[in-house]
């Protein structure tokens, strides 16, 4: 039978561009150009070099995301060789927070159908980092997360963690969740004919009532978290500059004692 | 070949969001594998095998040509954009991939055999291999017709038998090298002029020898060889076409390759923008950025009218191309402006640095030595005045 992989990945601001918030707090969308979340990236990756070392496999991206998430991120998924997209498009989801996010998307998942589901191990502006594991706590399903390495055989999934202190070697039965890290492998970049094949893959749109879920479970009157108040970073101002006169070494310690680092 | 879009690509001033995929995709690929990595390569003088691989794998050499050969099932449009934003970054990258597209498979494809595409296109398009082009010689260049290299067949075993030399060969002397295509006089018409045909040598033939790469003032990271070739045999049915037709075989080749270089010059010049207006807004002099000088501001904004008109020259000219219509005059007007403002932007860029210009760690440095030989290469700026003078109805002699 086919192996079923579902990949979720979000589209987000670029963040080479100047990136803002609206007047609700929320991310200003259309101050900057939106794009597939480069951690994300990693994930379509693992899951084709999955599916390519699988007989069967069929890999379906899914996003919870505004409009423009179909044409500028779930597409180029496609093109990089994923077969499918399901988009959760829907006004109530504004302000979602990864509490609402991730019941979406573990809706979305149950509604697709699923073996294996991998994400990336962050997003590239919120940065949490705890959505797979709460996914799969939705999903009611293994998680091994933070993967550098990953293959699927025999109706499980193993992979390799590298800590700061150890190697793990994990291994789960399928239907599970992972996240693979920035270490698992370059992102092929789409070809030509990737990008003319994908503009043919099916993308189906669905919104919250398709997947029976409450509006106000989502939203920023459903979030679990709030945001209060926030200011610009401020402008970098110039550093201190020790001049070495046999105390360098002294000076630059102290310095880092202050700021907790040593 | 022809374009994948029902319709064509209408004027193409505003590219087709698949068009526009792609030129993300490559300059995304330029920006984050081939910035970072070129400025080596070219000190070294090194043919930058990891980045061509790269390419390889995205499909970029196989971009005009159909899916049963290998190729992406794109057009000439889609390849002379990959090779703008390749160039935007770097030039002998771009010429490589040029090279590769438009004189080391396209003539195989457009005039070989099934059996010469069905061997060597596969391996082209996947950029495992690369071809070459050698048209011209020590004493021939713009006048190609005087080719003097022959090749003589050779009944008794079938085979041609060829003599000669080329010089200024793109791509004919790297580890991945599989063949040339050469021009040779295979005999002479009726009224005395020669009668030019193409034949495939490929690499290692016996006789046929690739000298060490030139000391060019530019492309440094480009493979540019002589090659010579004495009593060189290769089988009867290496030739590419009809025997006698290589002469206007490759003024097709030539008529499509100023597009791509016209491209490529784009590239280029719109490269020279992108630096110079990063550093006006980063370097400052009396107590300012640079950019803060009007001085400055004029001659990036001509800098960046040149490269914008450039691109609709060469955008004009792919989309008769890929339509089927005539492009020749086109073509010529586009490489003709291209190249020259091409010049003109890397010479003004290289003003913008002042001093940091004239250093080859910067990249407006690569793109001064890179741009003069755009007015030279696939015909000089000379050659595309007559050809547009004659196209335009003036009498020629």
């Amino acid at each position: 039978m086919s192996l079923r992989i579902v990949v979720c990945v979000k589209y987000v601001p670029d963040a080479t561009g100047d990136r803002h918030f609206a007047e609700d707090l929320t991310t200003d969308r259309d101050a900057v150009d939106g794009l597939l979340s480069e951690l994300d990236e990693y994930a379509v990756e693992q899951a084709l070099q999955i599916s390519e070392a699988s007989d069967d496999a069929e890999i379906t991206v899914v996003t919870v995301g505004p409009e423009e998430a179909n044409k500028d991120g779930l597409r180029k998924a496609l093109s990089m060789g994923a077969d499918k997209g399901v988009h959760v498009v829907d006004d109530a989801l504004h302000g979602s927070d990864v509490m609402g996010t991730s019941l979406v998307l573990a809706k979305a998942v149950e509604h697709v159908g699923y073996d294996l589901v991998v994400c990336g191990m962050a997003s590239t502006d919120g940065t949490m980092g705890v959505l797979p594991a709460l996914l799969a706590e939705r999903l009611g399903v293994p998680q091994v997360t933070l993967l550098s390495e990953v293959a699927v055989a025999d109706g499980q999934v193993t992979g390799r963690r590298d800590g700061d202190t150890a190697t793990e070697r994990l291994a789960a039965s399928l239907p599970a969740v992972v996240s693979v890290t920035d270490q698992s492998g370059e992102a092929r970049y789409p070809s030509f004919k990737g990008i003319m094949a994908a503009k043919k893959k099916p993308v189906e749109e669905l919104q919250l009532s398709d997947l029976g879920i409450e509006a106000d479970l989502v939203g920023l009157g459903g979030a679990w978290t709030a945001v209060d108040s926030a200011d610009a970073r401020p402008a970098r101002t110039a550093g201190t500059i020790v001049k070495d006169e046999g105390e360098g070494g002294k000076q630059l310690a102290a310095f880092l004692a202050e700021r907790k680092f040593i | 070949m022809t374009s994948p879009r029902p319709g064509g690509l209408g004027n193409a001033h505003r590219l087709p969001e698949e068009y526009e995929q792609l030129r993300r995709t490559v300059e995304e690929f330029a920006h984050d594998l081939v910035a970072p990595k070129i400025g080596e390569f070219y000190e070294n003088h090194e043919f930058p095998y990891e980045i061509v691989r790269e390419m390889g794998r995205m499909g970029l050499f196989g971009l005009p040509f159909p899916e049963e050969y290998g190729g992406m099932g794109g057009d000439y449009f889609a390849l002379c954009l990959v090779l703008e934003e390749l160039a935007r970054v770097d030039s002998s990258v771009a010429i490589t991939l040029e090279a590769g597209v438009s004189l080391g498979a396209m003539p195989i494809f457009r005039f070989g055999t099934e059996e010469q595409k069905r061997e060597w296109l596969p391996r082209m398009c996947a950029g495992e291999v690369l071809g070459a082009f050698g048209l011209t010689e020590p004493e021939c260049g713009s006048d190609a017709g005087g080719t003097r290299t022959t090749a003589r067949l050779d009944e008794a075993t079938d085979e041609w038998v060829i003599n000669g030399s080329k010089c200024f060969i793109t791509n004919s002397g790297t580890d991945i090298t599989a063949l040339v295509t050469v021009t040779a006089v295979t005999g002479r018409k009726p009224d005395g002029r020669p009668e030019i045909s193409a034949i495939i040598v490929p690499s290692g033939t016996p006789g046929f020898t690739v000298a060490a790469p030139y000391s060019k003032v530019g492309w440094n990271a480009s493979d540019t060889r002589e090659l010579s070739f004495a009593d060189v045999r290769v089988p009867a049915a290496n030739l590419v076409g009809e025997a006698g037709r290589g002469y206007a075989q490759f003024l097709r080749i030539l008529d499509e390759g100023r597009i791509a270089i016209a491209a490529l010059a784009t590239g280029l010049a719109q490269g020279c923008v992108d630096q110079s207006v990063s550093y006006a807004n980063t370097r400052k002099a009396f107590g300012k950025p640079i950019g803060a000088n009007q001085a400055i501001q004029f001659k990036i904004a001509d800098m960046e009218m040149r490269a914008h008109t450039s691109r609709l020259t060469w955008r004009d000219a792919a989309s008769r191309l890929v339509a089927g219509e005539p492009f020749k005059k086109e073509a010529a007007l586009a490489k003709l402006y291209s190249s020259e403002i091409a010049v003109t932007n890397a010479r003004e860029a290289t003003q913008v640095h002042g001093g940091y210009g004239f250093m080859n760690e910067y990249p407006v440095a690569r793109f001064w030595r890179d741009s003069k030989i755009l007015e030279i290469g696939e015909g000089t700026s000379e050659v595309q005045r007559m050809l547009i003078a004659r196209e335009l109805g003036v009498p020629s002699n």
